[in-house]
């Protein structure tokens, strides 16, 4: 098996913000955690690309490495997991994560800070599959119940894709040659445009005509 | 003679901590790659069957497990959900 990715396909996502409602549904975050959020680039501005973004379970985890107490640790099937009994809720991680998926519950009369949560691909923690401890904890465990994420299986327009990363790869460039729209669609590109410029954004003599 | 002898004990005492001070002790922290500290998890395909099972697999057979996200994977591709 390769690893477990997500996938957001920047053509499809419309921004509805189900799979964020998905997550939160599934797992019962708490309020003020968001493991999953829509992200749009160039709000209003028409050519205007919304992604969704999680924690990105990345190979060499910049969290796992700045984590002073080792509560991270890697599945076989490449999902970056933490245990929430050893957590200080320090924040290193959150400040090392290039894509700010670390959450931390506001806990307590002053707004203290809580141990981290994140999304945990739905694999649970490291408790027993489908106990009551690992839900309170870490939600629903779908992989253990042969199931996908619900963010990607609950996505209207199957923007976000998430599973084994070669099937993901598949279905994403079978999708890319039927629609006939190749490397321009996701990357540096569409996110900020040719020469720097964000795509869809108006030049400067644009603007100052405005 | 004992005012003479404090007197020496407390020169021998200050250059030893004199030259302490000359000496240096390596103050890198030392990289190493850390140790997950917390409880070993276990694999999604072993333990007990769940009470919402999805996909059919053999519990404690990880390809088992495998084809069957495989080809759960398959319900997000609807250009083959809508040819079947």
């Amino acid at each position: 098996m390769a690893r477990m990715k997500f996938l957001c396909d920047a053509e499809r996502c419309i921004e509805c913000n189900g799979c964020v409602t998905a997550c939160k549904q599934e797992h019962e975050v708490p309020w003020g955690v968001n493991r999953r959020r829509v992200v749009t680039m160039n709000d209003g501005v028409p050519g205007e690309r919304s992604i969704s973004v999680a924690c990105m379970h990345c190979s060499d985890a910049p969290c796992m490495a700045v984590c002073p107490v080792d509560c991270f640790y890697r599945t076989e099937e490449g999902v970056v997991l933490h245990d929430k009994d050893i957590c200080i809720g320090c924040g290193y991680c959150f400040y090392a994560c290039p894509f700010g998926a670390p959450q931390f519950p506001q806990a307590g009369a002053f707004g203290m800070r809580g141990k981290m949560d994140k999304c945990t691909f739905c694999a649970g923690g490291p408790e027993k599959d489908g106990s009551e401890a690992e839900f309170r904890k870490y939600g629903r465990n779908r992989l253990a119940e042969g199931k996908l994420p619900a963010c990607a299986e609950m996505c209207s327009t199957k923007a976000l894709l998430g599973g084994d990363g070669d099937v993901v790869a598949d279905i994403y460039r079978n999708r890319v040659l039927t629609r006939g729209k190749g490397a321009e669609v996701w990357g540096w590109g569409t996110a900020y445009g040719p020469g720097g410029k964000p795509q869809g954004a108006p030049s400067a003599a644009e603007s100052k005509g405005k | 003679m004992k005012t003479r002898t404090i007197a020496s004990a407390l020169f021998v005492a200050a250059a030893a901590a004199l030259a302490a001070g000359c000496s240096e002790t390596p103050q890198d922290a030392a990289l190493t790659a850390g140790k997950y500290q917390g409880k070993p998890d276990t694999h999604p395909w072993d333990g007990e069957a769940q009470v919402f099972a999805g996909a059919e697999f053999k519990r404690g057979d990880k390809g088992s497990w495998e084809a069957a996200l495989k080809s759960r994977s398959q319900a997000q591709n609807e250009y083959v959900r809508i040819q079947q």
